[in-house]
């Protein structure tokens, strides 16, 4: 078997901003002294003239941001997603959303696989804190192929967008010539009967390899990536819990708030079903490398099936 | 316009902040009160606006960043033109677009949605690169309190705007010396508010008194000539300014008055609207 392709999604980011910025001029990007990190830097290189770098300054930089769309230009704002959704949150929520601006948080080095930095670091509310704002769009992409799609996606969308990036090279896994992206709309990657897994950003690909060993073992899994998780594809989610009965949710988050939450409100009004949420179970995550973290936190394939397996009663 | 006419806009404002407070039972008329003269002076004569067409792309922007004092701005805005004067009665009330705190989305002339302290001047900056990016020759003002100052990010902000040489902003400074929990001074205090603002590459202009309108417009007139750097003008005026009870008293800083308070003070502002006429 080939050696599978890995990229982070911070680094597709980098390279779609470029793509997205030869075409549209009204294009700004702005960072908080983490260009290197977030791959704002990769825009800065192709478009100096139209990169500004705030400095260690996260509230400034959204309110710059939003000065900025009211004028008609699109700003890209990246730093981390501690500090974005985290630190700057109301300044998000207040000088963002409330006015429904045309802002873009691309917020890099989500979750736990931030790694060695540790836990003041590692954000794992951000999905939670930026799906409460209304009208904001809230985008996990999995891979490099979705991650541009989605960059793509959040400039044709008017209004605020939060995209969620990670720090370590994940699994190409959408490489393929039928994938579509479109806001708001999960992806069928598995059929099945026998439980709905529902993951989103880097767990998708654990997911799949988690699907393919559940097959093998007699349990028929139906996946769905949720690349958007508002606004939630809840009748895609709906219609497969009825089909299935059972629902997981796989997300490098906190279970609470964040994916598994959208799917448990969506299915108590839509379609009541047990539901188990894999995820950060509140807790902070701590220094190590990023694989042996997925691993320690169940969030690598096998914590996954051990998990699911379990639960299942299998 | 002559002064005189501009202290009239400033009589008028005051008149329609008492009007609206009243009617709203809730609002700041403290901080409302001791910037009329700052709003009379930029929507008649300093900024480059149109009424009747409120986003055109080459006016001057202004952010509120003391979003509490929204009555002063929706007094300006009526007088000067941009929806009705009776409107200023359904301030604060169900149902009206007349927020709280200036709304961009839904009240015309609002360039910029404020409130929560210290936000405001950050867009401004945002409104002022984004001239700078275009080559274009509108200004951004933005009017902040002594007491936000207090919060770290207008200081961020002040230091990208100087750091970037915007000097197509004037942040102008509301120094009424007072907030909730006393003067600014007891509080948390923020003097020498000139030397900080030098000290973050700004050029400086302090206004003995804010509330005189020779005095802003020679302030503005000076804003105007400064080339690489923005222009901070740090206004000294009296909160509450107009109606005699309501003068440096903190307990003004965010209560309306009541029939009785309400007549006392419309009283006054007429009076001082006679005399303006007889000068």
């Amino acid at each position: 078997m080939s050696e599978v392709k890995k990229i982070a999604t911070r680094d597709s980011y980098g390279n779609a901003l470029v793509e997205l910025g030869k075409e549209h001029e009204d294009i700004i990007v702005l960072d908080a002294d983490l260009a290197a990190a977030t791959k704002s830097g990769t825009f800065k290189k192709a478009f100096p003239d139209r990169f500004f770098d705030c400095g260690i300054a996260e509230a400034d930089m959204i309110g710059i941001a939003a000065g900025l769309s009211t004028t008609g230009k699109v700003p890209f704002a990246s730093t981390f997603a501690m500090f974005a959704a985290g630190r700057a949150y109301e300044q998000i929520r207040n000088s963002v959303g409330y006015p429904r601006l045309n802002v873009k948080i691309c917020a890099s080095h989500a979750g736990i696989s931030v790694g060695e930095d540790g836990a003041t670091h590692q954000c794992i509310e951000d999905l939670a804190l930026m799906r409460e704002i209304p009208g904001m769009v809230v985008i996990n992409p999995a891979d490099d192929i979705e991650a541009k799609a989605a960059a793509k996606a959040a400039y044709e969308h008017q209004g605020p967008v939060y995209m969620r990036l990670g720090r370590l090279a994940v699994p190409v896994i959408n490489d393929r010539p039928d994938y579509k992206f479109e806001l708001g709309k999960g992806i069928v990657l598995r059929e099945g009967t026998d439980v709905t897994i529902v993951a989103t950003g880097l767990e998708v690909g654990y997911a799949i390899e988690a699907c393919d060993e559940l097959a093998k073992e007699g349990i028929n899994a139906e996946l769905i990536n949720i690349h958007t998780i508002k606004p939630l594809d809840s009748e895609l989610i709906a219609a497969s819990a009825k089909k299935t009965g059972k629902v997981i949710t796989v997300e490098e988050h906190s279970v609470l708030g964040g994916l598994g939450s959208a799917v448990c409100e969506a299915l108590a009004e839509k379609q009541p079903v047990p539901v188990l949420r894999i995820g950060v179970q509140d807790t902070f995550g701590e220094s190590g490398p990023a694989l042996e973290l997925l691993h320690k936190y169940k969030l690598d394939t096998e914590g996954i099936l051990e998990q699911i397996r379990a639960w299942l009663g299998k | 316009m002559e002064i005189l006419e501009l202290q009239k806009k400033a009589n008028q404002i005051r008149q329609d902040i008492v009007s609206s407070l009243h009617s709203a039972k809730a609002g700041h008329p403290g901080g409302s009160l001791s910037a009329a003269d700052i709003f009379a002076y930029l929507y008649n004569e300093e900024m480059n606006i149109d009424p009747k067409d409120p986003k055109k792309a080459d006016r001057d922007r202004f952010v509120l960043s003391k979003g509490h004092t929204a009555p002063g701005l929706y007094a300006a805005l009526a007088e000067r033109g941009y929806f009705p004067r009776e409107d200023l009665l359904t301030l604060r009330h169900t149902g009206s677009y007349l927020q709280g705190h200036p709304d961009m989305k839904h009240i015309p002339g609002v360039d910029m949605s404020s409130g929560s302290l210290g936000q405001g001047i950050s867009a401004a900056v945002g409104m002022a690169l984004s001239a700078k990016i275009s080559n274009e020759n509108w200004r951004t003002y933005t009017l902040l309190g002594d007491g936000e100052i207090q919060e770290g990010q207008v200081w961020e902000a002040a230091m990208f705007a100087g750091s970037h040489h915007l000097d197509n902003l004037c942040v102008i400074v509301d120094n009424n010396n007072l907030q909730i929990d006393g003067s600014v001074e007891e509080v948390n205090s923020p003097y020498p508010i000139d030397k900080k603002f030098e000290a973050f590459n700004f050029h400086v202009i302090n206004v003995a008194d804010g509330n005189d309108m020779e005095q802003l417009r020679a302030a503005f007139e000076e804003a105007k000539t400064v080339k690489g750097m923005p222009t901070a003008i740090i206004c000294k005026t009296v909160k509450g300014k107009g109606v005699s009870y309501m003068e440096n008293q903190v307990g003004w800083h965010g209560k309306a008055p009541n029939d009785a308070e309400y007549e006392i003070a419309m009283k006054e502002l007429k009076e001082e609207a006679e005399s303006l006429c007889q000068k």
